[in-house]
């Protein structure tokens, strides 16, 4: 029996699509049995984030209307047969699926697959209570701006009121030069203000632009940073401890010396 | 140029994270009160049990809310006083 994992966060635009197709990617590569599920109805995009596009049959909808077989509408990875994607219908609206039927859809799920990820649309209407219907667990996403941690406060309240104990946290998009010159917030800082378990942190990268335009997810990519923060980050799902990347142990020249020198 | 003599003159402007944070802390204040309807009204309730051990208090025209400036939310509570009581406390 796998597990529900829904992938949120409030305020659009903050990575999750961009999480969803790189720790199912990168789940897959550690051999787990992975399927992503786009729940972002009528903005359907997680297909193109990992180059599934032209293979697309039956969509969510479909399989949730029963107009085919759930396994029809599952398209199978270009490099990972471990790997699927439910992609979301394009031409229907949010209303066309109701949460009892997430419920359904993601408990048929879960006996076949390790991990079911759920992509979840912007907001905190219905198209947010489909996607955290079926899950058992969530991960909450960031950006270091005070509207999308705003949005993220605001989110784990709602998913605690629904019984999503202890979300955990990804902070995407850290320029560690900007948190240096104390222009950006760091992890401390935010994780200060939502007192929530941090999944993990994902710098900026150039390559989650690069990749995306191959539909190619970045942990494919054995030069990202980003994408190396995603597999650590799936590690961290499977149970695993692991470190945060060095970039991220912060602290000033003087802390860093200190530590060098064995003085803290 | 200006920017470079402050620094040297120790009177950096704040940084924007710290603006950033501040910002966010007050911001979540009244996002966390608003979201929880029974907020004010468990708050008020609570008042007028610890308050009416030492006055009588005219609980209808009782008034609690938060208060805004730019750099602080301060809970403003209008609570009218009807007498004192004498044995308070008790
Ligand atoms: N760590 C990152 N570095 C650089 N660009 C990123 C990063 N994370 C996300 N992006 C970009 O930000 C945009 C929004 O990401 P997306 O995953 O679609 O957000 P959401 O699904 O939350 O709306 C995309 O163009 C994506 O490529
Ligand atoms: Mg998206």
């Amino acid at each position: 029996m796998g597990k529900v994992v829904v992938i949120t966060s409030g305020k659009g635009g903050v990575g999750k699509t961009t999480a969803v197709a790189n720790i199912g990617t990168a789940l897959a590569q550690l051999g787990q049995q992975v399927v992503m599920v786009d729940t972002d109805i009528g903005l359907r995009n997680l297909d193109v984030v990992v180059g599934l596009e032209n293979r697309i049959v039956y969509n969510l909808v479909d399989a949730v209307k029963g107009r085919c077989r759930l396994r029809q509408a599952l398209v199978r990875d270009k490099h990972l047969e471990n790997l699927f994607l439910l992609p979301a219908a394009q031409t229907e609206d949010k209303t066309a699926v109701t949460a009892e039927q997430m419920v359904e859809l993601c408990r048929e799920l879960k006996q076949d697959y390790d991990f079911v990820l759920i992509d979840s649309p912007a907001g905190i209407e219905q198209g947010f209570a489909n996607a955290v219907a079926g899950a058992e667990q969530a991960v909450v996403i960031t950006t270091p701006e005070v509207a999308a941690v705003r949005d993220a406060d605001r989110v784990i309240g709602l998913l605690e009121s629904r019984g999503l104990k202890e979300p955990q946290l990804i902070i995407n998009r850290i320029r560690p030069d900007m948190v240096r010159r104390g222009d950006m917030m760091d992890m401390d800082d935010i994780l200060d203000i939502l007192a929530i378990r941090l999944l993990g942190i994902i710098p900026e990268d150039e390559h989650i632009v690069v990749s995306t335009n191959r539909g190619e997810p970045a942990v494919w990519d054995k030069g990202s940073r980003a994408g190396l923060a995603f597999r650590n980050i799936s590690r961290r799902l499977m149970g695993e401890e692991v470190p945060l990347l060095p970039i991220f142990n912060h602290g000033g020249l003087v802390q860093r010396l200190r530590r060098l020198m064995g003085l803290k | 140029m200006l920017g470079l003599l402050q620094r040297l003159l120790g009177q950096e402007t704040q940084s924007s994270k710290k603006i950033a944070k501040e910002r966010l802390r007050l911001v979540l204040v009244h996002d966390r009160a608003d979201v929880s309807p029974h907020f004010f009204e468990a708050l008020k309730n609570d008042l007028v049990e610890v308050i009416s051990k030492y006055m009588e208090i005219d609980t209808r025209r009782l008034e609690v809310k938060l208060h805004n400036s730019p750099e602080a939310v301060a809970l403003v509570a209008n609570i009218p006083v009807l007498g004192m009581k004498k044995n308070y406390g008790s």
